[in-house]
C-alpha cells in the first residue's frame, strides 16, 4: 500500500520558520477582515469549518485514518453547547466547555470501537456510527428533531465580551480558531506526532519498533474528535442554531472534501480548502442540487489528477512543507 | 401475530436488498480493492431505468429486470475503464473518495430533475394480489422479491465458487500478476466484475421500485446500512455476505415489531456489539 503523502520532508528549523511566517501572515489577514468590508458572517463560518477540517486532517493526514463520520463531533458539541446556553442559561465560556466535553466523551466511545479495524473498515465504521447518532438525535427530545435548537442566546463571554456584536464575536471566533490551529500544529510537531506519521507510513514497522500503535491512534482520534467538537461549539455562536444537518453524513463528506482540496497532510491545506468550499457554496447557493454535483466532480477531479491538493502542490513545487 | 409476520416479511425483503448489495460490494472489493460508495447511487439508477422503461417506452417489469442491470452494468464498466482503473496501487482510501464523488454526482443530477419525492412504479399484473397462508396474508409481489433475490444470490455464489470463470476470478483476487502470466486477461475480468457487482445493485433497485417508490436518494441512506452489514459479516466470503444480509434484515424486522424506536439503529448497534466481541467480523479475516 502506498502512503498517502509521497513526499514527506524532514522537520527542519527552516521549515518551522517558513510555517511560522505563513501562520503570522494568515493571522494578520484574518484579523484585518472586519476592516475590509467582507461579510464577517461568511468568514466566521469558514473559520469554524477550517478548524473542523484541521482536526479531521490530524487524523487522516498524520495518522492515515479516514474518518467518514466527523460530523458527529461537530453536531454533538453543537447540540450540547446549544442546550447548555439555551436551557441551562450558562455563560458562553461554560457553554463551549460543555460542548467540547460532549465531543470528548463521544470520541472516547467511538474511538474505542472504530480503532479496532483498519483502513477501509475504519471509514465504514465511523460512517455507520455517525449515522447511528443521527437517528438518535432525530428521535431524542432535547434536540427538537427536525426543527433543531434555534434562537440560541450568544451572551457575554467572561462577562466582558458582548458576543451579540458581530465584530466582538468575530475576534472571539478568530482567537478560538487560531488557538485550535496552534494546538494542532504543536501536536503534529511533537514526538507523539512523529510516531503518528510513522504509523501512517508503515504501521507494521512502528509495531516492530515497540510502539503500541493502537494507543497512538486512539489518542489521535480523541484529540481530533475533541477539537472538531470545539469547532462545533464555536459554530453555535455564529449560526445561533444547532440542527440535524450538522450530524448528517453529507457534512462528514464536506469536511473530507475541504481537506482533500486543500491537501491531505498539509498544515494550511484544510484552511484553504474550507474557505474555498464555503465560498463556493455561498456563490452557488441559487443553483440548488447542482452544488452537490459540483462537489462530487471536485472529489473526482481531485482524486484522479490533484491528489496533493492546492497547498500540497504548492509545497511540492517549492520543496517546502506547508 | 399478523403484525409480527408482516414485519418479518418486510425484514426479509430488506434483507434481500442488503444481501444483493453487500454481495456486490464484496465481489468488487475482492477484485478492485475498492469499497464502492457509488453502490447506493447505482441501485437508485437501476430503479430509475425501470421507471423510464415503463413510463417512456412502455417496456414492462420483466424486461426491466433484464435491461436495467445491463444498462447500469455497462455504465459501471465505463466508470471503471475511465476512472477507477487509474487508482490501482494507490491507498484504498482514494477509491472510497472517488466513488463517493461519483455517488454525489449521480444523486445530484437525479435530484435536479426529479426532486426528492418518490415516483410511483406499479406492481406488474402477474404479481398483484396476495395469498392467504392461514397464519398470514402474503402479498405475492413481496414473496416474489424474497424468492427471486435468494435465487440470484445463490446463482452468484455458484458462479464464483463453482465455475471455471469463478475460479479464475478468485485466483486473480489472490495474485493478479501470476494469473496474467497464465494468459488470462485480468484487466478485462476486473471490468466485468465491476459490471457484475453494480448490475446486482441495479437488480435490487428494480426489485425495490414497486415497494419503496423511485427516489433519487433511495440508495443514499441504504448504502450506509449496507456498510454496517459488511463490517458485521466481513467481505471474506460470498455466502457470509448473503447470510448476514438476510439475517440482519430479519433482525431489523423483528425490532420494528418489538421496539419500533430502534428499528433505524439496530443494525448499527449490532455492528458495535460485533466489533466489541469479535473485531474481525463474523466471517471475515483480519483486514
Amino acid at each position: 500500500m502506498t502512503a498517502l503523502t509521497d513526499d514527506t520532508l524532514p522537520v527542519t528549523p527552516r521549515a518551522i520558520r517558513d510555517e511560522m511566517i505563513v501562520f503570522v501572515v494568515m493571522a494578520l489577514l484574518l484579523a484585518a477582515v472586519p476592516f475590509s468590508g467582507i461579510y464577517p458572517f461568511f468568514v466566521m463560518q469558514a473559520l469554524c469549518f477550517a478548524l473542523l477540517a484541521c482536526a479531521f486532517n490530524l487524523l487522516i493526514g498524520y495518522g492515515g485514518l479516514l474518518s467518514f463520520g466527523h460530523a458527529m463531533f461537530l453536531g454533538t458539541a453543537g447540540y450540547c453547547s446549544a442546550h447548555a446556553l439555551k436551557v441551562w442559561a450558562l455563560p458562553p465560556e461554560l457553554g463551549i466547555l460543555v460542548g467540547v466535553a460532549g465531543a470528548f466523551v463521544l470520541s472516547i466511545i467511538t474511538g474505542y470501537i472504530s480503532i479496532r479495524r483498519q483502513g477501509i473498515y475504519f471509514s465504514m465504521i465511523t460512517l455507520a456510527l455517525s449515522q447511528l447518532l443521527y437517528f438518535v438525535y432525530l428521535q431524542a427530545p432535547f434536540t427538537h428533531g427536525e426543527d433543531g435548537i434555534q434562537g440560541i442566546p450568544q451572551g457575554r463571554m467572561f462577562g466582558v465580551f458582548d458576543l451579540t456584536k458581530p465584530t466582538v464575536l468575530y475576534y472571539v471566533v478568530l482567537v478560538g480558531f487560531l488557538a485550535g490551529f496552534l494546538l494542532i500544529y504543536r501536536i503534529i510537531n511533537s514526538p507523539f506526532g512523529e510516531v503518528l506519521k510513522s504509523i501512517r507510513e508503515n504501521e507494521q514497522r512502528a509495531i516492530s519498533l515497540g510502539y503500541r500503535t493502537d494507543h497512538y491512534k486512539f489518542l489521535a482520534f480523541v484529540l481530533s474528535g475533541t477539537l472538531a467538537g470545539f469547532a462545533g461549539s464555536l459554530k453555535v455562536f455564529v449560526a445561533q442554531n444547532a440542527s440535524l444537518t450538522d450530524v448528517h453524513w453529507s457534512m462528514s463528506g464536506e469536511v473530507v472534501l475541504m481537506t482533500l482540496v486543500g491537501g491531505l497532510g498539509t498544515i494550511f491545506g484544510p484552511v484553504v480548502g474550507a474557505f474555498a468550499i464555503i465560498a463556493m457554496q455561498q456563490y452557488l447557493a441559487g443553483f440548488g442540487q447542482w452544488v452537490t454535483v459540483i462537489q462530487g466532480s471536485i472529489f473526482v477531479i481531485c482524486v484522479l489528477t490533484f491528489r496533493r491538493g492546492v497547498i500540497g502542490e504548492i509545497a511540492h513545487y517549492l520543496r517546502r512543507s506547508l | 401475530m399478523q403484525a409480527l409476520y408482516a414485519q418479518l416479511l418486510v425484514g426479509l425483503i430488506n434483507g434481500s436488498f442488503y444481501a444483493l448489495l453487500s454481495l456486490g460490494l464484496a465481489v468488487i472489493f475482492g477484485m478492485l480493492n475498492i469499497i464502492n460508495f457509488a453502490h447506493g447511487a447505482l441501485y437508485m439508477m437501476g430503479a430509475f431505468v425501470a421507471y423510464f422503461l415503463l413510463s417512456l417506452g412502455g417496456i414492462n417489469y420483466w424486461w426491466a429486470l433484464l435491461i436495467a442491470p445491463i444498462v447500469v452494468g455497462v455504465f459501471g464498466m465505463i466508470l471503471e475503464r475511465t476512472m477507477l482503473q487509474w487508482l490501482t496501487g494507490l491507498d484504498h482510501l482514494y477509491g472510497l473518495l472517488l466513488t463517493f464523488g461519483i455517488a454525489l454526482i449521480v444523486q445530484g443530477v437525479f435530484q435536479n430533475y426529479f426532486g426528492s419525492s418518490g415516483l410511483p412504479y406499479a406492481i406488474p399484473d402477474q404479481l398483484k394480489g396476495g395469498m392467504n397462508l392461514g397464519f398470514m396474508f402474503l402479498p405475492i409481489y413481496r414473496g416474489w422479491v424474497v424468492v427471486f433475490s435468494l435465487v440470484v444470490c445463490i446463482a452468484t455464489w455458484f458462479l464464483i465458487e463453482k465455475t471455471r470463470l469463478g475460479a479464475n476470478l478468485r485466483a486473480a483476487t489472490e495474485n493478479p500478476t501470476l494469473v496474467r502470466a497464465f494468459g488470462i486477461n485480468v484487466p478485462r475480468m476486473i471490468t466485468l466484475t465491476y459490471g457484475l457487482g453494480v448490475g446486482l445493485a441495479a437488480l435490487a433497485g428494480v426489485l425495490s421500485a414497486p415497494i419503496n417508490q423511485v427516489r433519487p436518494l433511495m440508495g443514499a441512506d441504504l448504502i450506509i446500512v449496507v456498510f454496517a452489514v459488511v463490517v458485521i459479516g466481513g467481505m471474506g466470503s460470498i455466502m457470509g455476505s448473503i447470510l448476514t444480509g438476510f439475517a440482519l434484515g430479519v433482525i431489523e424486522g423483528l425490532t420494528k415489531y418489538f421496539y419500533p424506536e430502534a428499528s433505524n439503529t439496530v443494525v448499527f448497534v449490532l455492528m458495535v456489539l460485533v466489533l466489541l466481541v469479535k473485531p474481525t467480523g463474523l466471517t471475515g479475516r483480519a483486514a
